[in-house]
């Protein structure tokens, strides 16, 4: 980096970076532009210049009630992470600050439940839920995603806790700080950021998971990967319309995990590439 | 520091989150164990009868399983092999020094936020339609006949779409690595007169090699159960030419009804994705020391 670079060798490089960079966003792009044709306009060969037409994104909303795939997602992915932080903060924590022979043991197995393919369990859940009500139920699928994201959450929650100097707690310790007090006042204020980073990142691993939601929803408590997955006839929804609808399912994520990108190598390699 | 009375705060701390994770393995799986030994139909629950190792047989002798395995290993290796290459090459080439590299970053890791089923349909529809996509235009300006990509190349459709989700996972892990490597040490194999080739295979790519495994592993295990992408594009066909293994069993279980057939494959799936596990919990617990 410090070294000095001749201006040209610097534009070429920007030149090829730029090139294999749009051409990976190209499909995101096409369809944010073909979300502003008409529906004539989007079949009719390629064209970069839309006619910048609101009417399919109403037309989505009017004929398909997109309102509530999206508050189901929403519902879903909120739900399923601040549950699984409820139950893993204090678990990592425990981990964290105090440790035993066995923790090592006990996150690795904990990652391996990660490693279970989820359609390996699909007939015992999909029967569970059948016969529990629970299909197509947000609270259904609330569950299944916390339970599945639970050991990430805890992972991630984990290498962050463990950043967090001991040191400073036993300084609380000495100066007779209850262990109230000590959550309060000393380890709260270190453990927001990672928290904050644990939600973000699993928030847009629940938004995007389509094995579940496809298998457990079929209209009332289907997010918007089920209802998407369920046009995929062309004859279902024309492209424009399929493009408006993927514009607003994806838009949300895409901006968060633009924020997000450092604790998404962390999380997603448990610690091992930082 | 440990206080008996903060160590038994601390098991009760842990307890929910190991219970609630115990409880998630270990009754599922127990029942897909027992169920894949009943002959067990939804559409004929009233005769179901013990079974065996009947289903085992049956999926063993089953030429849609072997094609399905097939398919499976030809599905994760191609992606591997493009994200893995690719993304090795793209993360060099972003840490060159370029201008708008915030931006070019941004543009190359959306692909991964965006959710299976609409990268699947952005592909099928707008890209790779053989009359109306981005492809078939490309073909017709240069006088080519466009080509029906999912009918005549179906898995090759999927593994370029999933490997478009992948890529930008895989770059950003590698320019994560690539960017925490010495830059006195590159220096000084530049003046030594070391070739640009040399260095990278010399000192880049061991540099690498851990990142390299911690991208394939993983990737590895999400690939194993690809499905949204199969489910709206090909269906699994033409025949069965795009059905992995997670797809398989899927059929079985939702659209044949036959419960005792899919638990079957759900515990051959269990065993494939322990073997990939094995290898990556070796890796990953390393680092925790």
């Amino acid at each position: 980096m410090a070294r000095a670079v001749s201006r040209n060798t610097r534009i070429g490089w920007t030149i090829a970076a730029w090139f294999v960079a749009l051409l990976i966003f190209f499909p995101i792009l096409y369809a944010i532009i073909t979300s502003f044709k008409t529906e004539q306009e989007a079949i009719a060969g390629f064209d970069l210049i839309p006619s910048f037409t609101l009417e399919s994104y109403r037309e989505v909303q009017s004929q398909f009630n997109y309102f509530r795939p999206f508050m189901n997602s929403v519902v879903i992915a909120l739900g399923s992470t601040v549950l699984a932080l409820i139950v893993a903060v204090p678990a990592a924590w425990a981990m964290a600050f105090s440790p035993t022979k066995r923790t090592k043991d006990i996150l690795m197995w904990m990652l391996s439940t990660k490693m279970m393919p989820a359609v390996a369990v699909l007939v015992p859940i999909y029967l569970i839920f059948l016969k529990t009500g629970l299909m197509d139920t947000r609270i259904g699928l609330v569950l299944v995603l916390m339970l599945m994201n639970l050991p990430i959450v805890v992972w991630m929650l984990y290498t962050y806790f463990r950043e967090i100097p001991g040191e400073i707690l036993e300084a609380a310790r000495m100066d007779g700080a209850t262990l109230g007090q000590e959550i309060v006042h000393v380890l709260t204020p270190m453990a927001v950021p990672g928290i904050a980073s644990t939600l973000l990142l699993n928030v847009i691993l629940a938004w995007n998971e389509s094995f579940w939601t496809i298998q457990l929803t079929t209209t009332n408590a289907a997010p918007l990967s089920a209802f998407i997955a369920s046009f995929s006839s062309p004859q279902g929804l024309f492209w424009a319309k399929l493009s408006a609808a993927s514009v607003m399912a994806i838009a949300p994520i895409l901006i968060m995990g633009w924020f997000s990108q450092k604790q998404l190598v962390r999380g997603l390699t448990f610690g091992a590439v930082k | 520091m440990a206080t008996r009375q903060t160590q038994s705060l601390a098991k009760l701390m842990r307890a929910p989150a190991i219970i609630l994770l115990l409880i998630w393995m270990i009754v599922p799986l127990g029942m897909t164990l027992y169920y894949s030994f009943l002959n067990y139909n939804l559409l004929n629950p009233a005769s179901t009868s013990w079974a065996g190792f009947f289903n085992y047989k049956y999926f063993y002798t089953d030429p849609a399983f072997w094609e399905s395995i097939w398919n499976t290993l030809v599905l994760v290796l191609g992606v591997l092999l493009i994200t893995v290459v690719g993304g090795i090459l793209i993360a060099i080439l972003i840490d060159k020094p370029i201008f708008g590299q915030g931006i070019v970053r941004i543009l190359v890791i959306s692909p991964f936020f965006v959710m299976p089923p609409v990268a699947a349909l952005i592909w099928k529809n707008m890209i790779m339609h053989p009359s109306y996509g981005v492809f078939a235009d490309i073909a017709k300006f240069f006088g080519m006949q466009p080509v029906d990509w999912f009918a005549q190349y179906p898995l090759f459709s999927i593994i370029l779409i999933v490997a478009w989700q992948w890529l930008p996972f895989a770059t950003l892990i590698l320019l994560t690595a690539l960017q925490s490597l010495d830059g006195e040490q590159m220096e000084a194999a530049e003046m030594d007169g070391a070739p640009a080739l040399q260095r990278f295979i010399y000192l880049t790519l061991p540099h690498m090699a851990r990142a390299i495994t911690v991208v394939v592993l993983i990737q590895t295990i999400f690939l194993l159960g690809v499905y949204a992408e199969i489910l709206v594009t090909t269906n699994g066909g033409p025949g069965n030419a795009s059905t992995n293994l997670t797809y398989l069993i899927y059929r079985a279980a939702r659209l044949n009804f036959d419960i005792g057939g899919a638990a079957a494959g759900g515990i051959i799936a269990v065993v494939l994705a322990n073997i990939v596990a094995f290898f990556l919990m070796r890796a990953v617990g390393k680092n925790l020391d």
